[in-house]
């Protein structure tokens, strides 16, 4: 009976997954969606911890509901404390939590299975890839909160890790297939799944972070699933899998965003030394514009689109935007926001940022539709934006961005720029937009320099 | 030979797996590039999901054995925060799309 309860019960956890991802897909029923999957969770783990067969001390119930209710403090308080320019970091390392917590199953239930080769082979292969995804986030959140800036690269990397994995499959199927099953080559494996883990990110820039991350993320569905298929547990099985096929999906949605295939981000990765002398060639003269002549040029145009960028996000500079796009408005200027589907850290992370600061969502446009209103645009201000506005990625293959879609903003009558310096973008690839003869730029942290613009608007009343 | 005995014994599961994989590709098949990073986001929470084998392993683990005590417990502690700080980040990243009044 109680059995069957908790059968009924990881079903319908199932169905609130599904729908809860589905639900996600959808602009209007996403937050429900998100809350339907989280009291689809909260019911799995009650039902779980509820209908246990069998003896248990109370001194492992006090240790799981503590665990529980530490976790839910410490979850709780860095999710919501968290700022959100800081968020891409966050989801990697939340996505480590939950692929070292796979690890640890894996490390646990080894002993209890000593014998039986299939269990031994679904253990190793959840610890594996748990262990793997736990180092490798926690390596990409290292890179995203700027701890870790360089791509290291040992030699032969690509031919390095190749054979790292090979020996990992090769000793895993060995530690299975002998009879012995010895922890001692358990923990070997573990220390070499991390090992692995750290060298397969190691090599990849800072700007191809949100599919690694996004790959990470389908590998914990993936050991999530294999924990489910030991267990014989529904609702792990399907919640894991669900998101490692989601997961999959989505990293190839983001790869094709920036028109590189996945291979290319792994093994032939750019963002990070590597690539210093292309883009060498680009050189001219730079012309820079002050914010109040900025203002004037801004106050008589009647279209205006705002480019915002990962630099928006670092200086804050969200609401002020917000605030120069309201003044804008009131003296009948037409504004909008080009978004490029990478811009920031992570697709879709400029649009949380600029919601934040109340942008209206129809005021955010997506680049194939904005693109072709740039011909017609009086200026185009590119808010701490670089590679996504990049013409090299059209007219030069040499570069390595060549082929990325980006914004088409060097067709508009005039272009400006807010960067700090004229240092080169997150793909450390220099960008003839700057020399060009419509293009000014205007140096300075972009909260500041953009306070600045908006009071010089204010004073022309 | 293996194989085929293992795969005939857990059909079950194995249709689950079949199944759900194409159901994660439908599912989200055409998301908008601007719901990307709360989807990833909300799709990490659940693999928190894994939560659920962790405090299986403590509830099957002997009173007197602490090593295995301390790990379990720390793995349900790990596999709470990928769930409660998934699922909450995910709120607050759309809490933000509301439309202005």
């Amino acid at each position: 009976m109680t059995e069957n309860i908790v059968h009924i019960i990881y079903l319908i956890a199932s169905v609130t997954f599904v729908i809860g991802l589905k639900m996600l897909s959808g602009p209007k029923t996403a937050r429900n969606g998100n809350l339907l999957a989280a009291f689809g969770m909260t019911l799995a783990i009650i039902a779980t911890i509820v209908f246990h067969k069998g003896e248990v001390s109370g001194l492992v119930y006090g240790l799981i509901f503590g665990a529980i209710g530490l976790g839910t403090i410490v979850g709780w308080l860095t999710a919501k404390r968290v700022q959100m320019t800081k968020m891409p970091e966050l989801v990697s390392l939340f996505n480590g939590m939950g692929g070292a917590c796979a690890a640890l199953i894996g490390l646990l239930e080894f002993e209890h299975n000593i014998g039986n080769a299939t269990s031994i082979a679904v253990i190793l292969t959840g610890m594996v890839i748990g262990s793997v995804s736990f180092s490798g986030s926690m390596i990409a959140w290292a890179k995203l909160n700027g701890k870790l800036r360089k791509a290291i690269r040992l030699p032969y990397y690509n031919i390095l890790n190749t054979i790292i994995l090979v020996g990992l499959v090769v000793y895993a199927i060995y530690i299975t297939s002998s009879g012995t099953h010895s922890e001692t080559h358990l923990y070997a494996l573990f220390a070499a799944a991390l090992v692995y883990g750290v060298l397969f990110v190691i090599p990849i820039g800072g700007a191809d972070m949100p599919v690694v991350i996004s790959l990470l993320n389908s590998f914990t569905g993936l050991a999530a699933a294999f924990g489910g298929f030991l267990y014989g547990n529904q609702v792990m099985l399907t919640g894991g899998i669900l998101v490692g096929s989601a997961g999959t999906l989505l990293t190839f949605v983001m790869c094709n965003a920036m028109n590189r295939p996945l291979h290319n981000v792994i093994f032939g990765a750019f963002g990070g030394g590597g690539e210093a002398q292309a883009g060498a060639g680009v050189d001219g003269n730079i012309t820079e514009v002050s914010p109040s002549d900025l203002a004037v040029q801004m106050n008589y145009s009647s279209k205006v689109i705002i480019v915002p960028g990962y630099g928006l996000a670092v200086a804050q500079a969200q609401h002020v935007v917000n605030e120069l796009e309201q003044l804008l408005e009131s003296r009948g200027v037409e504004v909008s926001y080009a978004i490029h589907p990478v811009a920031g850290r992570m697709p879709g992370h400029m649009n949380v940022l600029l919601a934040e600061s109340n942008v209206e969502y129809e005021k955010l446009k997506e680049m194939e539709d904005v693109n072709p209103e740039f011909t017609q645009t009086d200026v185009v201000l590119v808010v701490g934006a670089n590679d996504v506005v990049n013409p090299a990625a059209k007219t030069d293959p040499s570069s390595p961005i060549y082929g990325m879609p980006i914004l088409e903003v060097e067709n508009a009558k005039s272009i400006v720029v807010n960067k700090r310096s004229m240092n080169a973008g997150y793909a450390g690839i220099q960008n003839a937009l700057f020399f060009n003869d419509k293009t000014n730029m205007l140096f300075g942290d972009a909260k500041k320099v953009l306070t600045e613009l908006v009071s010089e608007l204010k004073n022309m009343d | 030979m293996e194989l085929i005995d293992f795969l005939g014994q857990n059909i079950e599961m194995v249709y689950i797996v079949i199944l759900s994989i194409f159901v994660g590709v439908e599912v989200i098949g055409n998301v908008p590039s601007v719901l990307h990073t709360p989807l990833m986001s909300g799709a990490n929470a659940i693999h928190g999901v894994v939560i659920v084998g962790a405090i299986i392993v403590m509830l099957n683990s002997s009173p007197d054995n602490f090593l295995a005590l301390g790990l379990g417990s720390l793995a349900v502690f790990l596999g709470t925060l990928n769930v409660v700080g998934g699922f909450v980040v995910t709120d607050r990243m759309l809490e933000m799309f509301k439309k202005k009044k």
